[in-house]
């Protein structure tokens, strides 16, 4: 390119030749960077897939690559006890929690967002607060109610049940989108004689659909996440483990090796990365909603 | 808050014209303005004061009490907190890996995080390639990152230590070795990154391209333009960052709990009683000493004391993020 166009111009060419070099260099410096960063981010999950397909003897050993590829691995850890089991509590506590959680914030969040009420600001304040609070503060009550007063210990019950009532992430997540709706589309509907409800139904949730659905990402892969939860209440029981707990048990409970590991931690990977393909866009605006600005 | 938009205010400005009557009505309307707020606010009232109100009085009263689970409690005055503070030998140690955690790991996220955040800002074709590859461990569900972390770093069979030693550099033994078991979390937690990443992006698109310009007109070096226009631009968030990376440290639960378990073979199902902060106590944290005060030691007395303390902490730095308005987290309107 450089060479092409420089006797045409002789007169720029020589300030040219050194911009469009320095924009190569440039261009270099900033792709070796993020190729380097694409590495040090994508290498471990190709470690582990490579791991996971390997024969038992071989995942023994010091050796990067399979030397013959096992995938008939994947189908050894459906076989193993439990993991369907776990996999369809997860679904279970992800699925229903998610659905329950969106059901229950979206009032809350709009009442948050456009109603003038006194103590909204400290209602607010509290939601917040809730949001920041680590689960392991108030555990031992909450436990001893679920355990000694409703006898649901072993089941995941207690995770799910709560969830019925507003998730303090979820209504600041969706308060902040709903705060974007502009004022007048709800005033209108007022004017129009729409009551609450149904402006909140037909008016605002059309229009917060992405919002929305960024909650509902976030609500399934919390659940779907969490660990400490079914540790607390369904430890005792392994039939009402989830995927997220019963993996780690998986190595030394069922006595088997790296390769079979890798291939289970692979399978309580993929739902989530899979989901984020398809929804992307409503992720990455979520995360910077609750970021950044009021 | 201006007002004129508050339909409730609106009527009362007018008191004047109005009748009697209207006054009734008006009564009657701010009467059902109030019942409807209730009822849209009714599901996180509920929410709020079974898991958050009753529970934390609760927690308050345990921590005066004796109790196992077992024998009906008792009142013992200032006796867990006392132990708690003085004579719980892990106490201290988790306090300590907390401030570590809150230095090293926090600060490591923020910076790499800001790297990465720049470096796809200046790449102008193939960024969104590059976004969704540095995002995606962010999203791997931690129980499932740590068991691959303790996989890639441990010193039997790890890829990376085999890296290590065939570029003749000494490999550590990373998750049991108490003095390498934080750096490896901490790895693990800037492989995980990419939510930072995304709200230094966001950031660092808003900082106004005419000061870039005119600092370029001037000479200002890459190093002057990134510490006289970048950072005071971006300020409010890499403070946002840094608080809520502190918070996020204070409790942080599942990968030192699972890492230290799966690197010491103590599993669920094997038998022997697993220890929180394996390797020395150097991955406990405070939420793993609540969990073992508690649920391997049915001391529930001084797990609620600990379970206050972090509570302090966590309220502490909540209320430094709230009570800077203007760009850390929107409370106003």
């Amino acid at each position: 390119m450089t060479t092409a166009t420089a006797p045409a111009r002789p007169e720029t060419s020589p300030a040219l030749r050194q911009a469009r070099r320095k924009a190569l260099l440039h261009w270099i410096a900033v792709h070796s960077l993020g190729i380097a960063a694409a590495l040090f981010f994508v290498l471990p999950f190709v470690f582990v897939l490579l791991t996971s397909l390997m024969s038992d003897n071989q995942a023994l050993t010091r050796d990067l690559t399979p030397n013959s590829w096992h995938w008939d691995n994947y189908l050894k850890v459906f076989d193993t006890p439990g993991f369907l089991t776990w996999w369809k509590n997860s679904l279970l506590y992800a699925g229903l929690g998610t659905v329950l959680v969106v059901v229950s914030s979206i009032p809350v969040a709009y009442a948050l967002a456009k109603f003038r009420f006194r103590g909204r600001h400290l209602s607010l304040l509290l939601v917040i607060s809730m949001m920041m609070l680590p689960p392991q503060v108030v555990i031992i009550p909450m436990y001893l109610f679920w355990a000694k007063q409703m006898d649901l210990s072993g089941t995941l019950w207690p995770l799910i049940i709560p969830m019925a009532f507003g998730d303090a992430f979820a209504i600041f997540l969706l308060r902040q989108f709903l705060l974007t709706i502009p004022d007048e589309y709800v005033e209108a509907a007022r004017i129009d004689g729409c009551g609450e409800f149904r402006t909140l139904i037909r008016i605002v949730l059309p229009m917060a659909k992405p919002g929305i659905a960024a909650v509902a990402l976030f609500q399934f892969f919390y659940s779907w996440n969490d660990y400490f939860g079914p540790q607390i209440y369904a430890s005792e029981n392994p039939g009402a483990w989830t995927l997220s707990y019963g993996l780690e048990s998986f190595k030394g409970a069922h006595h088997t090796d790296w390769n079979l590991t890798m291939a289970a931690t692979v399978l309580v990977m993929a739902p989530v990365i899979l989901v984020f393909f398809f929804a992307q866009k409503a992720f990455v605006e979520g995360v910077t909603l609750t970021g950044v600005k009021g | 808050m201006s007002t004129d938009t508050l339909p409730a205010r609106k009527e009362a400005a007018a008191p004047a014209a109005s009748s009697p009557g209207g006054r009734n009505t008006l009564r009657h309307k701010r009467r059902r303005n109030a019942l409807r707020t209730l009822a849209f606010m009714s599901p996180w009232l509920i929410g709020f004061g079974f898991s958050f109100g009753y529970p934390l009085v609760s927690t308050l009263y345990f921590s005066f009490m004796r109790y196992d689970g077992l024998n009906p409690p008792t009142w013992r005055g200032m006796e867990n907190w006392s132990y708690v503070f003085t004579d719980l030998p892990k106490f201290w140690p988790a306090m300590q890996n907390t401030l570590w955690l809150a230095v090293v790991m926090v600060s490591c996220r923020v910076v790499f995080g800001l790297g990465i955040g720049m470096l796809i800002t200046k790449i102008k074709n193939g960024a969104g390639v590059y976004r969704t590859l540095f995002y995606l461990p962010y999203l791997a569900p931690p129980v499932a990152a740590t068991l691959a972390f303790v996989f890639l770093l441990n010193p039997g069979t790890g890829p990376v230590n085999s890296l290590l030693e065939a570029v003749g550099i000494p490999a550590p033994s990373w998750f049991n070795d108490a003095d390498w078991s934080k750096p490896a979390l901490t790895v693990l937690a800037v492989w995980g990154v990419g939510d930072l990443m995304v709200i230094f992006m966001a950031a660092l698109l808003d900082v106004p391209k005419e000061q870039y310009e005119a600092a370029e007109l001037d000479g200002a070096s890459p190093w002057q333009r990134f510490r006289f226009i970048t950072l005071p631009n971006i300020s409010p968030i890499v403070l946002f960052a840094v608080v809520t990376g502190i918070i996020g440290a204070m409790q942080y639960y599942t990968q030192p709990i699972v890492a230290s378990k799966v690197a010491s073979g103590v599993m669920g199902g094997s038998g022997a009683t697993f220890v929180p902060g394996y390797p020395d106590d150097s991955t406990l944290t405070l939420p793993q000493l609540v969990y073992s005060l508690g649920f391997s030691q049915f001391n529930y007395g001084a797990a609620c004391v600990v379970a206050l303390v972090l509570f302090a902490f966590s309220m502490a730095f909540t209320a430094l993020l709230m009570r800077r308005r203007g760009g850390l987290i929107g409370t106003g309107d």
